[in-house]
C-alpha cells in the first residue's frame, strides 16, 4: 500500500501551519472585536463562520486559536525534543551511577499523570504563554529521554559506532555525527504523535480556564465559551472543536506515515 | 506467584513515595507563593503571616515535608480552605463517582475496541478491516472536550434520550462514558488489530488450522488470547489519558468526581484541597499501573517471572 498516512498527514499539518502563518490575511475582521448587533449569528457573508456570545468573529477567533495551539506545540515540542535528547544521551553515554541517577527521576515523572503535573503546574506558574509551556514541556519531555537512550544503547554496539570509537572519535562526535542522525526517525515520530498530544492538553488547559486566559482567543477556551450555547449556536462548538480534531487527526496520520515510512511500529 | 505479587507490592512503595515527593515538591519549590495566589498581590503583610502560619508554611521545609508525609500516613490531607472540612473527608465522598466514570468509560473502550480491532485483524488489508480502522482514527482524533458537547447536543437536547448532566443511575452514566471511552476504544482497536496481524502466521495458528478449525474460530480460540498482552500493557499505559479524559468529562457533564473538585479547588486557590486531589489522582495512576503488570502476567503465563 503506498503511504496514504503520511500523504494525508503532512496535507493537513501544511494547512495547519499556513493558517497559523498567514491567519491574520485571510480575514479582515478583529477575533477581538465585539459586536453586540451581531451576539450568536449564523454564518453568513461578513462572517462565513458565524459569530460568538459577544459577537466576536468565529472565523477569525479561530485562525488566531490555530496561531496559539501550533505555536505552543511547537514550542513545548521543540523543549521536550532539546531536553530529553540531552539528558536521554547524557544518561546513555555517562552510564553507571549518572544514568541509574537520570533514569530513577525519569521513573519517578512517569509514574506521575503528565496532564495532573501540567494542571498543577499551570495552577501554580499562573496565566502565561511561557507558564504554560512549561507546564506542558514538563510532562512531555520524559518520554523522549527515554527513547533517546533506549536508541543510543542499542546504537553504540553497531559496528560503525564501534569503528568510529576505534578510529578515536570523541564522545561528543561520536553522539552528534554518528549516534543522533540513527535517532533521528523515531523521534520524528514521536515528536509527530506528541504534538497532536500537546494540542489537546492545551485545549484541555484552556478550557479547564488554566491556559492562555481571554480574551485570547484560543480553541479550548472557545469550546468552553460555546458550552452555554450548545441549543441556540451550536456552532460555537463546532467549529473549535471540529479545529482540534482535524489537527489532531493531521499530527496522527503524520507519525503514523513515518512510522511506516521508517519501518517502526508505533 | 505469590512472591511475585508480593514483590510488585513491595516496588509500589518507593514509586509511591516518590509521587507524594513531587506533588509536595510541586507546592513548595515551585516559584509562585501559594499564599499571595490564595489572597492577592497587595495582601496585607499582617494577613499573609497570618494565613502561612496557619498552613505550616512558615515552618522549615523538611520540617514541613516530615509532617506532610506522618499527615499521609495517619490518612491526614489537612484541612480545606473553602469547605472548611477535612481534605480526605471531602475526597473520599468524591471518589466513588470517579472510579465509577472510569470503569464505565473503560467499559465502553473494550465493548467498542474489541470487535472493531477483531474485525480488522481478522482480514488485514479488506474493506472492513479500512472502515474499522477509519473509525478506529476518527475516534482517537475527536477529543472530549468536543465530544462531549456533540453527544449532549444529539442526545439530550435534540432527541431527549438522555439526561444532560449529574450523576445518578444508569442513563447518565451512557454519554459520560462514551465521551471518555471513545478515544481510548481507538487506541486499543488498532494495537489489537496490529498485534492480532502479528500472531496470524503464528506456529501455534497453522496448528489450529491444520486441525480443521476456520479461520474465525481460529483466531478467536487461539490468536486472541495471544494478541491480548501488548493490548493490556496499552490499557496501562492509557490510564493517564483516561484520567485527563476524565477530569474534562467531569467538567463538561457535572460529574461530581474528583476532577471537578480538584478543578474547583485551584480555582478557589484552595491549595490543601488541590494538593490532595493531584496526590490521590497520581496514586490512583500508579495503583492502575501496578494492576496492570499483574494483570499481564495472568494472560500471558511467559511472563510469569519470579
Amino acid at each position: 500500500m503506498r503511504n496514504l498516512s503520511l500523504a494525508a498527514g503532512a496535507a493537513i499539518v501544511s494547512l495547519l501551519l499556513l493558517a497559523a502563518a498567514a491567519g491574520p490575511y485571510l480575514t479582515a475582521a478583529d477575533p477581538l472585536a465585539i459586536d453586540l448587533g451581531q451576539v450568536l449569528a449564523a454564518p453568513s457573508r461578513a462572517h462565513p463562520l458565524g459569530c460568538d456570545a459577544l459577537g466576536r468573529d468565529l472565523l477569525a477567533r479561530t485562525l488566531w486559536g490555530a496561531r496559539v495551539s501550533i505555536g505552543i506545540a511547537a514550542a513545548v515540542v521543540g523543549v521536550s525534543l532539546a531536553a530529553g535528547t540531552l539528558i536521554g544521551g547524557v544518561a546513555a553515554l555517562a552510564g553507571g551511577r549518572i544514568d541509574e541517577l537520570l533514569m530513577r527521576a525519569v521513573d519517578v515523572l512517569l509514574a506521575f499523570p503528565g496532564i495532573l503535573l501540567a494542571i498543577a503546574l499551570a495552577a501554580i506558574l499562573g496565566p502565561g504563554l511561557l507558564d504554560l509551556v512549561i507546564a506542558l514541556a514538563a510532562m512531555g519531555w520524559t518520554g523522549y529521554a527515554r527513547l533517546v537512550r533506549g536508541e543510543i544503547l542499542s546504537l553504540r554496539e553497531r559496528d560503525y559506532v564501534q569503528a568510529a570509537r576505534g578510529l578515536g572519535a570523541s564522545p561528543v562526535r561520536l553522539l552528534l555525527v554518528h549516534l543522533l542522525p540513527g535517532v533521528a526517525a523515531p523521534l520524528a515520530v514521536q515528536a509527530s504523535f506528541g504534538a497532536g498530544g500537546i494540542i489537546i492538553a492545551e485545549a484541555a488547559l484552556s478550557f479547564l480556564g488554566l491556559g492562555i486566559p481571554p480574551p485570547q482567543p484560543t480553541w479550548g477556551g472557545m469550546l468552553d465559551e460555546g458550552r452555554a450555547f450548545l441549543l441556540v449556536a451550536p456552532h460555537l462548538t463546532t467549529v473549535p472543536g471540529l479545529a482540534i480534531g482535524l489537527s489532531v487527526l493531521g499530527f496522527n496520520f503524520l507519525g503514523d506515515g513515518l512510522a511506516q515510512r521508517f519501518g517502526r511500529r508505533t | 506467584m505469590m512472591r511475585f505479587f508480593l514483590r510488585r507490592l513491595a516496588g509500589l512503595a518507593p514509586v509511591a513515595l516518590g509521587v507524594a515527593t513531587l506533588t509536595f515538591a510541586l507546592i513548595h519549590l515551585v516559584p509562585g507563593d501559594p499564599v499571595i495566589a490564595m489572597l492577592g498581590e497587595n495582601a496585607a503583610p499582617v494577613d499573609i503571616a497570618a494565613m502561612r502560619h496557619q498552613l505550616g508554611l512558615d515552618r522549615p521545609l523538611p520540617a514541613q515535608y516530615v509532617s506532610y508525609l506522618g499527615g499521609l500516613l495517619r490518612g491526614d490531607l489537612g484541612s480545606s480552605i473553602s469547605f472548611h472540612e477535612p481534605v480526605t473527608a471531602l475526597i473520599a465522598a468524591r471518589f466513588p463517582a470517579t472510579l465509577e466514570l472510569a470503569a464505565a468509560g473503560l467499559t465502553v473502550a473494550v465493548l467498542i475496541a474489541f470487535p472493531l480491532g477483531f474485525i480488522a485483524g481478522a482480514r488485514p488489508g479488506s474493506a472492513a478491516d479500512f472502515g474499522a480502522m477509519a473509525f478506529a482514527i476518527l475516534g482517537i482524533s475527536v477529543p472530549h472536550l468536543y465530544l462531549g458537547p456533540l453527544l449532549m447536543i444529539v442526545f439530550s437536547l435534540r432527541l431527549g434520550w438522555l439526561p444532560l448532566t449529574g450523576r445518578g443511575g444508569l442513563a447518565h452514566l451512557v454519554l459520560p462514558a462514551l465521551t471518555m471511552g471513545t478515544a481510548m476504544a481507538g487506541i486499543l482497536a488498532r494495537m489489537l488489530r496490529q498485534s492480532l496481524a502479528g500472531v496470524r502466521d503464528a506456529d501455534f495458528m497453522r496448528a489450529a488450522r491444520a486441525k480443521g478449525l476456520g479461520e474465525f474460530h481460529a483466531l478467536a480460540a487461539h490468536g486472541l488470547r495471544n494478541a491480548l498482552t501488548p493490548v493490556v500493557s496499552l490499557m496501562g499505559l492509557q490510564a493517564g489519558a483516561l484520567l485527563t479524559g476524565s477530569i474534562v468529562t467531569e467538567i463538561i457533564f457535572s460529574w461530581p468526581g474528583i476532577g471537578r473538585l480538584m478543578i474547583e479547588a485551584i480555582a478557589a486557590r484552595d491549595y490543601p484541597l488541590a494538593q490532595g486531589c493531584v496526590l490521590v489522582f497520581a496514586l490512583t495512576y500508579v495503583v492502575v499501573n501496578l494492576l496492570t503488570d499483574i494483570a499481564y502476567s495472568l494472560i500471558d503465563p511467559r511472563v510469569r517471572l519470579g
